[in-house]
This record gives C-alpha cells, sequence and structure tokens, in this order.
C-alpha cells in the first residue's frame, strides 16, 4: 500500500483518529516531565543561574517554528504537485502552530534576554531572522482567510510559502551580515555532533523537545481533522442545494 | 475544422455544471448557444477561451486563434477610442484598425477617451476589438447587451462578413441576430446532483 | 509587449493615472521625519541614507495595488491572458512601467531630499547607485504580491502585509550600501548583494507572478 493512499480525506481521518489518543498522551506528558525535570531537577548554570531554565521552553518552540514552516513547505509543494487536499489543508492547519510557537520563541527569549543581556529586545540576527518569520506567518495566514474558494486559496498560498521560503532564507543572510549579535551559537549543532551544552541539561531538553514535536503533531493532525470535516461539510450542504 | 471540444465537463465554483458536452467549430459557420441563466454558458465560454480549466475532456485546435469578449471590454476610459484599439491590434499582432472603426460607426468618436462614451458605444468599442485581433474564433459572451437595433445589424453584419472570410463564432444570446446559424441549447448537459466527475470537493464526500 | 508598455505609461501619465503620488508621498516622508526627530543636523545626516530608503519603498508599495486591480476590474487581464502574449512578458513589463513611472523618479528625487536630512556628501553617489539597483527588485516583488491579490476584495492592505516581508532583503543591502557610502566605508558587498537580489527577482518572479496571476483569475 502506498503512503499516498492517505491522501485520502477518509483515510486519513481514520488513521489520524487512532493515532491521536498515542499522540496527545505522549505529548503532553513528555512536556511535562521535561519541564518539571528542567525546572526543578536541574543545578542552575554557573553564570547565568536559574534564569538559563528557561531554555527548556525557548529551544524547542524556536525548533518547532522553523521546522512548522519547513512542513507547511513540504506540504505545499505536495499540494502544486500531486494535488493532494489533505496536504493542502494540513499546511492550512500548521499556519497558526507554527505562528504560536514563534511568539513562544520571541517572548521567552525576550524574558531570558532581559536579565543575560540588559535588554528586552536587541536587533540580533537571531531575533530578527524570527521577527521576520513571524511576519511571513501572519502573511500566509491571512492570504488564506481572504481567499474564497478553497482550492485558489490553497493554490496561492502554496505559492507564496514556496516564495516566502527563498526570502526567508535570504533575510535570515542579510540580517547576520547586517548585525553580527548577541546571541549565543547553536545548543546542539547537528553538524558537528558535540554538544556545548552538558548532560544534566541536555536529557530535559532532548525529552522537551520530543515533547513539542509530538504537540506539534498531535495539534496539526487535530486542526486539519476539523478543516477536512469543514470542507465535507460545505461539499454535503452544496449537494444537498443542488438536489433540492 | 477550426475548433473542437469533446466530451467537456465544466464546474463553477468547485461544483460540477455541465457534463458531456462536445462541439465544434467549422470555418465559415456560427454556433449560438443557448439556455437559461446558470446553466453555464459562460463557464464554457471562459473555458473554451483558455481562462479556465475543464474538469475532464479536450479542446483541441484552441490556443491563441481565440479572441473572446466576456462581460468587461477591457477598455481604458483614459485613452481615446483609436488609442484603445491600437493596442489590441499591436498585442494580436494585427492593423485593420480603420476597418474596424468603419464597420462600428467609430470614426465619429475615433479621438474621443473611451470613458466618455455611451454603455452602448462602449460595447461597439468592445465588439470591434475583435476585428483588429486577426483571429479565426471568436467566442463571444452575451455580445448584444446595451446595443440599440442599428448597432445589433452593425453586429450582424460584422459576424456575417467574419464568417464569409473563413472565419468561425461561438455566441451565447438571447437575441435572433438573422444568422443562418446551428443552435445549441446546453439545458440537456447539466451535470446531476449525484455526479461528481473530479470537482474539487469530491475528495471530502 | 512594447505595446503594452507605452499603453501602461500612457495611462499612467493622463488624468487619474497617480503618477507623481509616489513622488509627492515621499517628498511628505522626508519632510515630516525632522518633525518626529528633531531638527539636530548630526542625527539627521546620520539616519539620512535608511529615511530614504525607507520612503522611497513605502512609496513603491503606494502604488501597488493599482498595478494589476484596474485591469483586473475592466477585464483587460482576462483579455491579456487570451492574447498570444506570454503572461510571464506582460507581468514583467508591467513591473517595468511601474519602476518608470515610480521607482525612477523616486531615485531622481532622492538627492535634492538628501539635501533636506543633511545627507553627508560622499553619500549622494551611492544613494543614487543604490536606489537604481534596488528599486527594480522592489517593483519586480511588488507585481507578485499585486498577482497574488488581484481577486481579492480590499487586497491593498494585504498586499502591504504580504509585500513587505519580500522586501526585507533588498532594504537591507540597499540602505546598507547608502549608510556605507555616506561614511566613506567600503560599499562593494552590499552593492554586489543588493544587485544579486534584483537581477534574481528580474530573472525568476515573473514566472511565480504569472503562475498566480492565472491561479487567481479561474
Amino acid at each position: 500500500m502506498s503512503i499516498w493512499s492517505y491522501a485520502n480525506p477518509v483515510k486519513f481521518l481514520a488513521l489520524s483518529a487512532k493515532v491521536q489518543p498515542v499522540l496527545w498522551v505522549t505529548s503532553i506528558s513528555c512536556v511535562v516531565v521535561g519541564l518539571i525535570w528542567g525546572f526543578f531537577f536541574t543545578p542552575d548554570d554557573f553564570r547565568q543561574g536559574s534564569t538559563v531554565k528557561i531554555i527548556y521552553l525557548h529551544v524547542p518552540s524556536a525548533l518547532m517554528a522553523i521546522n512548522a514552516w519547513f512542513m507547511m513547505l513540504i506540504t505545499s509543494l505536495i499540494w502544486l504537485v500531486r494535488r493532494h487536499h489533505v496536504s493542502a489543508l494540513a499546511a492550512k492547519a500548521a499556519a497558526p502552530v507554527g505562528l504560536v510557537m514563534t511568539l513562544i520563541a520571541l517572548v521567552t527569549g525576550a524574558i531570558w534576554g532581559q536579565p543575560m543581556w540588559g535588554t528586552w529586545w536587541a536587533w540580533d540576527p537571531r531575533l530578527t531572522s524570527f521577527l521576520i518569520l513571524f511576519l511571513f506567518y501572519l502573511g500566509y495566514i491571512a492570504l488564506w482567510e481572504a481567499v474564497e474558494d478553497p482550492d485558489t486559496a490553497a493554490d496561492l498560498t502554496s505559492v507564496l510559502c514556496l516564495v516566502g521560503s527563498v526570502f526567508a532564507v535570504l533575510s535570515r543572510y542579510a540580517v547576520q551580515f547586517w548585525n553580527q549579535g548577541l546571541h549565543q551559537g547553536t545548543s546542539i549543532p547537528v553538524a558537528t555532533g558535540e554538544r556545548t551544552v552538558s548532560d544534566v541539561f541536555f536529557y530535559p531538553l532532548l525529552v522537551s523537545m520530543i515533547g513539542f514535536g509530538l504537540l506539534f503533531l498531535a495539534l496539526v493532525l487535530y486542526r486539519t481533522g476539523t478543516e477536512i470535516r469543514l470542507r465535507r461539510a460545505q461539499a454535503l450542504r452544496v449537494r444537498l442545494e443542488r438536489a433540492a | 475544422m477550426l475548433l473542437n471540444a469533446q466530451n467537456l465537463t465544466l464546474a463553477r465554483g468547485g461544483v460540477p455544471v455541465v457534463a458531456g458536452l462536445s462541439l465544434s467549430l467549422e470555418p465559415g459557420k456560427a454556433l449560438i448557444l443557448r439556455g437559461p441563466n446558470g446553466a453555464g454558458k459562460t463557464t464554457l465560454l471562459r473555458t473554451i477561451a483558455g481562462l479556465q480549466p475543464a474538469l475532464d475532456g479536450e479542446i483541441s485546435g484552441a490556443a491563441d486563434r481565440i479572441a473572446y469578449a466576456g462581460h468587461a471590454d477591457g477598455i481604458k476610459a483614459m485613452l481615446s477610442v483609436r488609442e484603445n484599439l491600437a493596442f489590441w491590434a499591436q498585442v494580436f499582432g494585427g492593423d485593420a484598425i480603420e476597418a474596424a472603426l468603419d464597420a462600428y460607426a467609430l470614426h465619429p468618436l475615433a479621438e474621443r477617451l473611451a470613458g466618455t462614451l455611451s454603455a452602448g458605444q462602449k460595447r461597439r468599442l468592445g465588439l470591434s476589438r475583435l476585428l483588429v485581433t486577426g483571429c479565426p474564433v471568436w467566442v463571444l459572451d452575451e455580445p448584444t447587451v446595451s446595443l440599440d437595433v442599428d448597432a445589433v445589424a452593425m453586429f450582424a453584419s460584422a459576424i456575417k462578413a467574419h464568417l464569409a472570410g473563413g472565419g468561425s463564432a461561438l455566441i451565447a444570446t438571447h437575441i435572433d441576430l438573422g444568422l443562418e446559424a446551428e443552435v445549441l441549447d446546453i439545458t440537456p448537459y447539466r451535470a446531476r446532483p449525484d455526479q461528481r466527475a473530479g470537482a474539487s470537493d469530491e475528495a471530502f464526500l | 509587449m512594447i505595446a503594452l508598455l507605452i499603453r501602461d505609461l500612457r495611462l499612467a501619465f493622463r488624468a487619474g493615472g497617480g503618477f507623481g503620488l509616489g513622488l509627492a508621498f515621499f517628498l511628505i516622508v522626508v519632510t515630516l521625519v525632522p518633525f518626529s526627530v528633531g531638527p539636530q543636523p548630526a542625527l539627521l545626516g546620520t539616519i539620512a541614507p535608511g529615511i530614504l530608503w525607507l520612503g522611497a519603498l513605502l512609496a513603491c508599495l503606494l502604488s501597488l495595488d493599482r498595478l494589476l486591480a484596474l485591469d483586473y476590474e475592466d477585464g483587460t487581464l482576462d483579455l491579456l491572458l487570451t492574447a498570444p502574449l506570454p503572461l510571464e512578458a506582460a507581468v514583467s513589463v508591467k513591473a517595468l512601467a511601474h519602476w518608470l513611472t515610480t521607482g525612477l523618479p523616486l531615485v531622481l528625487a532622492a538627492p535634492v531630499l538628501g539635501v533636506l536630512l543633511n545627507l553627508p556628501v560622499p553619500g549622494y553617489g551611492w544613494l543614487v547607485i543604490s536606489l537604481a539597483l534596488g528599486t527594480p527588485a522592489l517593483s519586480v516583488i511588488g507585481t507578485f504580491g499585486a498577482a497574488l491579490t488581484v481577486g481579492i476584495k480590499r487586497g491593498g492592505l494585504l498586499l502591504s502585509l504580504l509585500v513587505l516581508p519580500l522586501y526585507v532583503p533588498t532594504l537591507i543591502f540597499g540602505a546598507e550600501a547608502a549608510r556605507r557610502g555616506a561614511g566613506g566605508q567600503d560599499v562593494s558587498t552590499p552593492l554586489l548583494m543588493l544587485a544579486g537580489i534584483t537581477l534574481a527577482t528580474i530573472a525568476l518572479m515573473p514566472f511565480a507572478s504569472a503562475a498566480v496571476l492565472r491561479m487567481g483569475l479561474r
């Protein structure tokens, strides 16, 4: 059986109904365990004190803020190439979740930055990039809301997502060029495999990141289900009207 | 044969309205479309003109040979009648501006700004655009709206001249133009409510 | 194509075409800046390159919602779609016409307004060069935004929301080049980046604009 068979809304709903309870339970427990472990059972950083503990919210949300856009990019491409409705609706469903993740990352970053850098906001490349990402999310959601025909809306937002991705990457480098910044480097650089965070901090962070990832997945499945049911209700109503 | 459409299924707003319709246009012949409001005449004409895709079926021989005239005439108010025509002539690569002005008696108005024309005069300008395109196939959606009796006669003779020159026309209209033309009533091709045929909401039912 | 360009230019210069509106807006923005930040010449001189770039960008944005919406309302876009002219070429020409009627006048007016803001002398040349290089990108990106919102009622505000984030890289490199020029620093990196963005958008964006326009008009 091909993976594309789940592009059928009915099959997708059936599968997501089976997966969702498991996802909700594991994601919420991961987030709760990760946060409690991180907040209460790790030592304070020798330089940053207890303020460092906001990392357990900040890093996972920032990670998901970017990954949500990346997922929207992939689902948009699938919609443009293969025209599976579920794919377009999943992109639509992911956008507000990504927006909230970006907002959490920005707010926790500001709260963390205040004691560390002595300012709530600095025009640091990372912060600025996230602010720009936030604007992209806003525009994307606004375009979905503004177009009446759902298929046209899916087409237009998909192209916006593609073009926006290119410009978001471009902005990232432009911003880096423009201001060198205060933000510390990546906590977990994937390429080198070395960690700048010690194990005590790393494991609760990992649990929290997994939790945020699964929570994102659960939210997107739930919201996609809602979108599918909305479209289904609309289709049924049109059919009733025409039969009358 | 100038244009051939086979087994078309068309949707408006994601809902199928016409199913299983075929038609063909021969040189020198016109085809009149009939049908009540909402039957899908405009949708059919827009599809033939290539402005929207058909859900199903094939259209052949159409590309770049169609002059379409819909409800809006694409007239710029701040350009003169002659400038409007000259623009479309250049875009389509035609050059028969004087002949087009003659056919619809627009010579006295040629230097006026199009924004100062009456509704009927604007329509005449919109129809004269067809002549400057040099396209063999005319696809016309209710071309006689807001025309008076004289102007309708001008339009009918323009159509006759076009057909005599080996052209062809597909016209949705409710009035008799005095043409020797085949009539196609699209009412019987109305899509049944249970017919899905790849409409965008089909996947959700 | 030339016919379309001539028609758009003619329409812009005739009454109600909106030519000069962007220029007037640019002048007003620049006039208002000293009222809001104070008249100290040193401060104005420091922020002048940025203000002039931002003003030019906003003036460009102002006329975007007329770029395709008017042609959509009177049916011209439908007819252009059926014409033997590739839509990609048509949107490129429309972007060019927008630049000639909005961007180019802004480039030429910028040095005059630079005097009002006490722009340092070495900055004038680089300001004009950076604007001349950057404003075509603003027009081309703006055309994409206009194509996205063409069928939407009251799309003007949405257009700004969609286009402004896309303007970020152009603004950063353009204003950076002007700023470095005014400060007597090396301008080659931002200028090259700006030129790269402009050339890439001119080459690629018309395809996205035309695709989006076809989707929106269906």
